[in-house]
């Protein structure tokens, strides 16, 4: 099969894949476990709020913490059994932090929750009620962002589909084994987000190093009657299978700044999303399991497991024959994005797409302590597939100038980790980079608390400012009355003074105003009296205009 | 079972610096050997001079710094300016001379701005005007070429000439030492001679030989073959020396092809004086070079036309040094404002 792009990104490395190690056998089921370790938040977004008890029975597949903000998920059981603590566990995080968890005993009866899948009868849904299935099965971005999938599918009638099927990190096979192994559910689960978005078109983008998968998806795709689902192989780069980078390779458009790729008529979904969409549809099946690759020299049956949500890494681990003794590092993810976790209490999450525990020659990570001075070669900027001048932006991470790293555009910067594969110096440059965002962050935080005080500051300055200006308002009113009630005596005899004069006025004045308006004494005159009067004014007024015109 | 924390990437290229510093001095070593060959052993007595000044001085103020020593004198950046210093200056400058100029270029030009990384101007560059402008009679002091010259200087005689100032027997500085087919052009144009002719004067005649000058051609010659070595390496950016080269090109033969009298050939301007030397390892210095892709064009080009009209219009016969410190200057500027497109941007290309 012929590798094809309609145009490359900038950038990229050549890296060593390692993705024999892992690769060569079937996925295999994870056995049962006794305790499983549910975290509430496994995804972008707000953490579901706790709906089940402490002590209470739960079914497989039932829903366990949800929430009805827009940008998040819910997770579910992954076994029958009774949720036996509601509380902090530790879980897969860079700082090994903590995070409110459901722990589940299981019961071993795999007693599932009554299950009224759609099936084929999907092709009659419309987006709005497809989308909400698989917002309640808890289905997240499986590539490894973990955003919500149901917001993404929001926008419709895009024209593109990308089923994105790179896998570009080393060491990763899991998305491969998938594609070899379950071909016509992921073209299945395409259909059906192809289906709620309105799609005209979907490619399934894989790596030209990964030929069996590509052979599985086409062989699936010629049982298809439609022309809807097209397979295109992209020649090995890392990182191709970074969104915006695999969008520019398939269309030859650039995703906008600050923009999505919607604003460019295209869609991607990882080919682990599909899957899961598919097993929401047909199964009515959440997420509560996915396929994971267990790989390095650290362990000693290297394979894929199909581990349910909330298995510790520990267990999964003794089912691939346990560590070896080469055992150094434990690493969540591939060695370019991935985070090192030094415990393995830790239960596999919805984002876990790979643990590599590697051996002490497997990996060089750059040296956080004693690293050479940047010398400006721009090896670093010849390989940024995001064309930033990463020199630039470590220049001014290191040195807190964090308003000029922003403007060097750092929040471009996707840590795909290129810059610092190839630095000399060794020097950690992600590292800054992911530092001086989150001190932007901090900052931009700060910020918005200091607005707010400075604006809760105002207002209550504002109140004050109006109280006392009511109170002397008050005051003087007090005063005023006051005053009127003492001085009342002495201006009584003014007043009456001052009353009789505006009293003698009113009179004269009414006396004239009546005179000006009524000159005759004509009250109280009966009808015949009225209409005399009424002739000789006319008579009057007749000779008066006579006169008028003589005298003219 | 507890593991070891890191942060990502967890794997790499295996690059270094040191392997990169090391690169370039292999480089160096044909043109080197070859400037010894042609211009004797005051070369040699150079490069040792500035080395063990230039390890020396680097060490001194390391230790004043609380630096690690060891670990920056093995990077070999001073060894760089050590060779760099040794080809540019005349060899029988005074031992002195060098010493100075090595000691300008470590401790002022590279240390004093915070060391490997941080300093500003191509420290060489520095130590190289610094004499220039201190000392313009002894940096005359060139040797007669390999070929031109009646008798050779002994590994002794250079010693003495330049750690005494003891000239060999009958002899005097003048009969030592000779201008340089640049200097001697530079002299006979401003004479009103023309180059025809000067390319044929029975004493200056031999100095040039088929393409530029003797020994010359051949140093420059060799300085590009590492140079294009070094590319294929990837231990330097290709932008600079091309862009470098094709402005040189451009621009010395706009003139030459409207005056051949007066205006050498672009040929002669390619390989004369330091022009090889500083398209691939002065210029390509990353530190003091612009690190944009657009910057390291406008930079290289930018370089080729100030070097030309130095050459050409200024007070000194080579304006390679010069040329890199004011485009040193420039860098600041253009690698603001030639910041490449980011990916997703429409506004500006």
């Amino acid at each position: 099969m012929e590798s094809t792009t309609a145009k490359h990104f900038h950038g990229g490395l050549h890296l060593d894949y390692h993705k024999e190690i892992s690769s060569q056998s079937a996925i295999a089921a994870c056995k049962p476990q006794q305790r499983y370790v549910i975290p509430l938040q496994q995804h972008i977004g707000a953490a579901g709020k706790v709906i089940v008890e402490k002590g209470q029975r739960v079914l497989k597949g039932q829903m366990l913490a949800t929430t009805k903000k827009l940008i998040s998920a819910p997770v579910h059981s992954p076994v029958s059994g009774t949720v036996i603590e509601i509380g902090k566990h530790a879980v897969a995080h860079p700082s090994g932090m903590e995070a409110d968890c459901i722990i589940i005993e299981n019961d071993f009866q795999d007693e599932w929750l009554e299950r009224n899948p759609v099936g084929d009868n999907y092709h009659q849904m419309n987006s709005h009620d497809l989308r909400n299935i698989v917002r309640n099965a808890g289905i997240v971005g499986l590539g490894g962002a973990v955003f919500p999938t149901a917001i993404k599918q929001t926008e419709i009638n895009i024209n593109t589909l990308i089923i994105n099927g790179i896998e570009c990190e080393p060491y990763i096979t899991c998305d491969d084994r998938l594609m070899q192994e379950r071909a016509r559910e992921i073209l299945s689960g395409a259909d059906i987000i192809g289906h709620i978005i309105k799609a005209r078109e979907c490619i399934i983008a894989i790596e030209d190093n990964k030929p069996e998968a590509a052979a599985a998806i086409q062989a699936a795709i010629d049982e298809d009657e439609t022309d809807f689902f097209q397979l295109q192989i992209i020649p090995t780069l890392y990182p191709s299978g970074s969104e915006k980078q695999l969008i520019t390779l398939i269309t030859g458009k650039e995703v906008p700044m600050n923009g999505l790729p919607a604003d460019i008529d295209v869609l991607c979904q990882n080919v682990g999303t599909a899957y899961a969409i598919h097993q929401a549809v047909f199964k009515d099946e959440p997420l509560i399991s996915r396929i994971v690759t267990f790989t390095g020299e650290g362990i000693t049956q290297p394979q894929n497991l199909e581990v349910p949500i909330g298995t510790y890494i520990a267990d999964c681990v003794e089912q691939c024959g346990g560590y070896s003794k080469d055992a150094y590092c434990m690493i969540m993810g591939g060695p370019m994005m991935g985070y090192s976790i030094n415990s393995d209490q830790i239960p596999i999450v919805k984002a876990c797409n790979c643990v590599l525990v590697s051996s002490s020659d497997e990996i060089q990570p750059a040296n956080t302590e004693a690293h050479m001075p940047c010398i400006r070669c721009g090896r670093c900027v010849e390989v940024c597939p995001s064309k930033l001048l990463p020199q630039q932006l470590y220049w001014y991470s290191s040195t807190a100038n964090f308003e000029r790293a922003a403007e060097y555009h750092l929040f471009d910067c996707i840590e795909c980790g290129c810059c610092t594969y190839v630095c000399p110096s060794q020097i950690p440059l992600v590292q800054y980079y992911r530092s001086a965002k989150s001190e932007i962050w901090a900052l931009q935080a700060d910020r918005k608390k200091s607005d707010a005080a400075r604006a809760r500051h105002e207002a209550r300055e504002h109140r004050l400012l109006l109280q006392k200006q009511e109170r002397e308002e008050r005051l003087r009113k007090k005063k005023e009355a006051l005053n009127r009630k003492k001085g009342k005596t002495e201006e009584n005899e003014l007043d009456a003074k001052k009353a009789a004069i505006a009293e003698a006025l009113a009179r004269v004045k009414k006396k004239k105003e009546t005179q000006d308006i009524a000159p005759k004494n004509t009250e109280n005159l009966t009808a015949d009296q009225e209409r005399q009067i009424r002739e000789a004014d006319q008579r009057r007024q007749h000779s008066q205009d006579q006169d008028d015109s003589a005298g003219k | 079972m507890l593991f070891q924390k890191a942060s990502a990437p967890f794997i790499n290229a295996r690059a270094n610096v040191h392997s990169i510093m090391y690169q370039v001095l292999y480089a160096l070593i044909p043109g080197t050997l070859a400037a010894i060959y042609f211009f004797g052993w005051g070369v040699l007595i150079n490069l040792i001079i500035a080395a063990s000044i230039c390890l020396l001085s680097e060490a001194l103020v390391l230790k004043l710094r609380a630096r690690p020593v060891a670990v920056t004198l093995k990077d070999g950046s001073a060894l760089i300016t050590a060779c760099l210093l040794a080809l540019a200056l005349p060899p029988l400058a005074p031992w002195w001379l060098t010493a100075i100029a090595s000691i300008f270029a470590i401790v002022i030009a590279k240390q004093l701005y915070g060391g490997l990384g941080f300093n500003l101007f191509n420290p060489a560059m520095v130590g190289y005007i610094v004499v220039m402008i201190s000392f313009p009679g002894q940096m005359t002091f060139w040797t007669e070429p390999l070929g031109v010259v009646d008798h050779w200087l002994s590994f002794a005689d250079t010693f003495n000439i330049i750690f005494h100032g003891a000239l060999p027997d009958q002899s005097s500085i003048d009969s030592v030492t000779m201008a340089t087919p640049m200097d001697t052009l530079k002299t006979q144009i401003g004479l009103e001679n023309d180059i025809e002719s000067t390319r044929h004067h029975k004493v200056y005649g031999p100095l040039f030989s088929s393409i530029s000058g003797t020994g010359w051609q051949w140093v420059n010659m060799l300085f590009l073959i590492s140079g294009i070595w070094m590319i294929k390496q990837k231990v330097i950016d290709w932008r600079i020396p091309v862009s470098f080269i094709l402005s040189l090109l451009l621009i010395s033969n706009f003139f030459a092809v409207s005056d051949y009298s007066s205006y050498p050939s672009a040929l002669f301007h390619l390989f004369s004086g330091g022009t090889m030397l500083c398209a691939f390892f002065i210029a390509t210095d990353p530190i003091s070079a612009s690190t944009t892709p657009r910057g390291r064009w406008i930079y290289g080009a930018s370089i080729g036309v100030l070097v030309y009209t130095i050459r050409t219009w200024g007070g000194y016969p080579d304006g390679i040094a010069f040329a890199i410190v004011l485009m040193n200057m420039a860098v600041p500027l253009l690698d603001y404002y030639t910041q490449p497109r980011i990916y997703g941007n429409k506004e500006i290309d």
